[in-house]
């Protein structure tokens, strides 16, 4: 590649950042350009991972994208299923059951808290504090536990289905989430003085990848990296789906606006789970978990377009699916949020920052590369 | 920042002293949740390879495979599932599918082989460590309903209504109800299988539920060019292979051909260039009876370029199938349209010519080859005394001369004798025309080989069923006729088989009647073909004993239908009229 031709060639190092790098997030690159040991320009580079998700969808009968759909993002898969299946009941016309619904809940911030934990933990491991990672990845186990007895599966779950859920409830899953919850929330205090009230790792967040909050509104930019700066956009909040309109809960927000406050609002996202999850536990309806589908060999999806969206640990999160009344969708177009965080957000933000922090400030936007390459 | 922020990451250390978190493997291992997806398992005989498993796998893991020691059935494909754990996502997509529920997967999930071939194996068949795994995820399919649903509610009459007249009991679909229920066809085929003429099922349902009605007729007309009959009256063993019905209804198969038959006034236009005599090959063919089966022998054989002449009988054709079964299950005004098919096809009719020995001899000097397809023309005797009082009547003589026409039995009674098709019809008939209708029969109701629906709709009209009555005698009496019979008890066979009805006691009980109907059968009258063929063809019972293309053994004799042994129904008739124009093809040319 070449030169940048904004600095002397002579003064610049140049650098790809990734894929293979393990401070990278997911399978993504940047190029970068430096002077002595600060970024004077950033290019992120993606393709690595292309497998052609939306090209594969229009390929396959509705229902046979739901084993398709999760794999878009494997920490949190729910959101996709959660998603397609949303647009599909809206086209068909599906009704979903109380009970579905409030199990649907359940189930999507079972992943968030999952998620939550990953990326809390390991923002310090970018920091060199393996433990902060291996604790959290620990954490995250124990709800996929949960996970493996709810659905049969630990990662992608293939769980939520056009009309609900594909079972119900194993017998005595309420306590055992309560269980888990109770081991989480007796833990977070020593999660807090490893990560939060540690010198180096406020030394090396604070001030640090500042996200300013005027670029929330230029890049439309969502989700935690949006809320350490003072947004409270909340698709929970701002256009309940399922049954978040019934749980009590508000919108966790910071305005420290750098990496601190980022990993300040995972750290609080985490409690907020854990309130939601014991609120549904609490309050889920007896009934029917699942409407009645057509043969699903047979089944076309009457015409129409939907946008149907939610909120992921990432943001706003959202599907585009076009049915033109066939066996297979014609068209489904998946919007993540990394695409505004990882391209255009953080080639800005790397702009004048150190060497040392790059993979810290990569982190803190939690960027998915398979939301940018569907 | 704080002095403690500089110790407190520190604490951390007080974990070295506590319980780990992790499982220290391979110590201690961890078991598969209870609805863990593991490795598959096939109940075999249970499976009966409709292959919606392979249909739903969006990975292409699963290939449908013939089996050693699995032989394909009517209704089981004889083919099993092979999972390809290279490609196998674990979606459960065919746990949940399976129409059987055989599929499932066990909560085991290690497996640590050297072999890489044998990740490629038969759930089932090829022995695994976990083949008697009781935990795993498996089908509930009283959650998800994806391996069978109801099928769409037909309309029918009510009792109390349908009794008043001769009109249609069933009402029909209309084109929603007949698109949704025939959408809910997997194309499984097993049905094809089932039926004795093998017709195009997946095919017409898929052209029905996309709306293609006149592709549906012609793919009926492939193999069966009396469509609206048999989707009204057919013994359907079509639906009782159907891989809906294991877990749900079987899909309506025959009302979806009856309905899309009804969807047009004349099926002769819808076939146009269709159903039109073939290139004339000079050869002469004589059929003999203008039943479902020598009209689908005539209809095929004028296609293929015969010269086709259809003796009957009667003045109209159709035999036995339209003549005997009454209007409220099949109206006259199909009979037409259906046979201008044949008109247009170039099948020569020729009504009221009675056969007899004299004229057959000359058919077989004038035509190439003929086709015996004469049916059961005489019914069986009771052998009860007093058969032959006046007021004692064979059913099959009176259904077949157009009873509601003919007769008034407004304020008698009426006895019918039997427990097959021709009883109810019988039965039936009399409650429509104003008779008081007892049923007598010498079984239980569930050994009746009436179809079922038969038998549920003559309860439903005030018919007195009287199951496990043996006769002894017909008496004559001032008014008309006084019925005995015995109560019976079932007792079972040691040889085998259905438990044979046996007197309960000496008791005689009496039922006074006008009119007593016997419907125990018909046997086949062979009179009309002379005793010098009689000899060089095998007759069993009556009936002409045929090979697999429907051949008697003499000269170009052909037979088919109700006078060669089989099941007796229409469907079984029109598929030995199939395989008779491939033996006369075969042998003429």
């Amino acid at each position: 590649m070449g030169v940048n031709p904004a600095t002397d060639p002579k003064k610049t190092t140049h650098l790809f950042f990734g894929p293979q790098h393990p401070g990278v997030t997911g399978n993504m690159s940047v190029e970068m350009w430096f002077d002595g040991d600060q970024v004077t320009k950033a290019i992120t580079h993606v393709g690595y991972l292309h497998r052609g998700f939306e090209k594969l969808m229009e390929k396959r009968l509705w229902i046979q994208n739901f084993p398709l759909v999760c794999r878009i993002c494997v920490p949190e898969p729910d959101i996709n299923e959660e998603c397609y299946a949303l647009a599909i009941e809206e086209l068909a016309g599906i009704k979903v059951p109380e009970r579905a619904k409030w199990i649907r809940t359940l189930v999507l911030e079972m992943a968030r808290l999952a998620m939550n934990l990953m990326a809390f933990g390991g923002q310090a491991g970018t920091l060199g504090l393996g433990t902060g990672a291996m604790w959290g990845i620990t954490f995250r186990d124990f709800i996929l536990d949960l996970f493996e007895e709810l659905t049969g599966a630990r990662v992608y779950h293939i769980y939520i289905q056009p009309g609900g859920v594909r079972r119900d409830l194993p017998r005595g899953f309420r306590k055992r989430v309560h269980l888990v919850l109770n081991k989480i929330e007796e833990r977070l205090p020593e999660f807090d003085r490893l990560i939060l009230n540690n010198a180096v790792f406020k030394l090396r967040t604070k001030g640090i990848g500042a996200v300013k909050p005027e670029w929330i509104e230029e890049y439309g930019l969502v989700g935690p990296v949006a809320r350490g700066s003072g947004s409270v956009r909340d698709v929970r909040k701002d256009a309940p789906y399922e049954i978040y309109d019934k749980l009590d809960f508000d919108v966790v927000t910071e305005t420290g606006s750098d990496i601190y406050a980022r990993a300040m609002v995972r750290r609080r996202e985490i409690e907020l789970s854990i309130s939601l999850i014991r609120q549904i536990v609490g309050g889920i309806p007896p009934g029917p978990v699942a409407t009645k589908l057509p043969n699903l060999t047979e089944w076309r999806v009457p015409a129409g377009e939907y946008y149907s969206r939610v909120e992921s640990s990432r943001g706003e999160y959202g599907y585009y699916v076009v049915s033109d009344g066939s066996l297979k969708p014609r068209r489904v177009h998946v919007r993540g949020p990394s695409y505004v965080h990882a391209v255009p957000l953080l080639e800005r933000m790397l702009i004048g920052a150190n060497i040392a922090d790059v993979s810290n400030i990569m982190v803190s936007l939690t960027t998915c590369p398979p939301e940018i390459e569907r | 920042m704080k002095f403690t922020d500089v110790i407190s990451p520190f604490l951390a250390w007080s974990r070295a002293a506590k319980k780990a978190d992790t499982i220290p493997y391979p110590t201690q291992q961890n078991p598969g949740a209870d609805r863990y997806r593991g490795f598959h398992i096939n109940d075999t005989s249970k499976c009966i390879g409709c292959g919606r498993c392979e249909t739903i796998c969006e990975n292409k893991a699963i290939d449908m495979v013939k089996v050693e020691g699995i032989e394909p059935t009517k209704g089981d494909s004889g083919l099993r599932p092979v999972v390809d754990y290279g490609r196998c996502c674990w979606c459960a997509l065919c746990i949940d599918v399976c129409s059987t529920g055989s599929l499932a997967f066990t909560n085991e999930y290690r497996w640590v082989t050297e072999k890489p071939d044998t990740c490629r194996y038969t759930p089932g068949v090829d022995k695994k460590a976990w083949d008697n795994e009781e935990k795993g995820y498996r089908q509930e399919n009283d959650v998800l309903g994806w391996a069978g649903s109801p099928r769409e509610e037909m309309t029918i009459e009510v009792p109390e209504e349908r009794i008043k007249t001769f009109d249609e009991v069933v009402k029909g679909y209309t084109v929603q109800q007949a698109m949704d229920e025939a959408s809910r066809c997997i194309q499984c085929g097993l049905c094809i299988s089932a039926c004795p003429a093998h017709m195009h099922i997946p095919d017409y349902l898929k052209a029905i539920a996309e709306g293609r009605f006149v592709d549906a007729v012609k793919l009926f007309y492939d193999n069966n060019p009396l469509p609206e009959m048999c989707g009204k009256v057919c013994t359907r063993q079509c639906e009782t292979v159907c891989a809906m019905g294991y877990q749900g209804e079987s899909i309506a198969i025959r009302w979806l051909k009856r309905f899309a038959c009804e969807q047009f006034e004349s099926l002769a236009d819808v076939l146009a260039l269709e159903a039109q005599p073939g290139e004339p090959n000079g050869k002469k063919v004589a059929v003999v009876g203008a039943g479902p089966s020598g009209l689908s022998a005539a209809y095929y054989l004028s296609r293929k370029g015969y010269e086709v002449h259809v003796f009957d009988r009667y003045e109209k054709g159709g035999g036995v199938a339209w003549y005997a079964i009454p209007e409220y299950r099949l109206p006259a005004e199909g009979i037409s349209k259906q046979m201008k098919v044949f008109e247009q096809a170039g099948v020569i009719m020729n009504y009221g010519k009675e056969i007899n020995a004299g004229m057959l001899k000359k058919l077989e000097s004038e035509f190439d080859a003929v086709y015996l397809a004469v049916g059961l023309q005489k019914p069986s005797s009771a052998r009860i005394e007093g058969e032959d009082l006046p007021g004692v009547r064979p059913a099959f003589d009176f259904l077949m001369n157009s009873p509601e026409k003919t007769e008034d039995l407004k304020g008698k009674t009426v006895i019918v004798i039997g427990g097959g098709n021709v009883a109810m019809d019988t039965a039936r008939t009399c409650v429509r025309l104003g008779a008081e209708v007892i049923l007598s029969y010498r079984r239980r109701v569930v050994d009746m080989p009436a179809d079922d629906e038969e038998i549920h709709e003559a309860m439903e009209e005030t018919i007195d069923f009287r199951p496990k009555t043996i006769p002894i005698r017909i008496e004559k009496t001032k008014n008309g006729i006084r019925y005995l019979y015995h109560e019976a008890k079932m007792v079972p066979n040691p040889k085998g088989g259905r438990p044979s009805p046996k007197p309960k006691d000496d008791v005689e009980h009496a039922i006074d009647a006008d009119i007593l109907f016997s419907a125990i059968g018909q046997t086949s009258d062979i009179e009309f073909i002379p005793e010098s063929m009689q000899k060089e063809m095998e007759l069993k019972w009556g009936r002409i004993i045929v090979d697999d293309k429907q051949y008697t053994g003499y000269k170009n004799f052909f037979a088919g239908g109700d006078i060669t042994p089989g099941e007796g129904d229409a469907i079984t008739a029109i598929a030995d009229g199939l395989r008779a124009v491939q033996g006369i093809v075969d042998r003429l040319e």
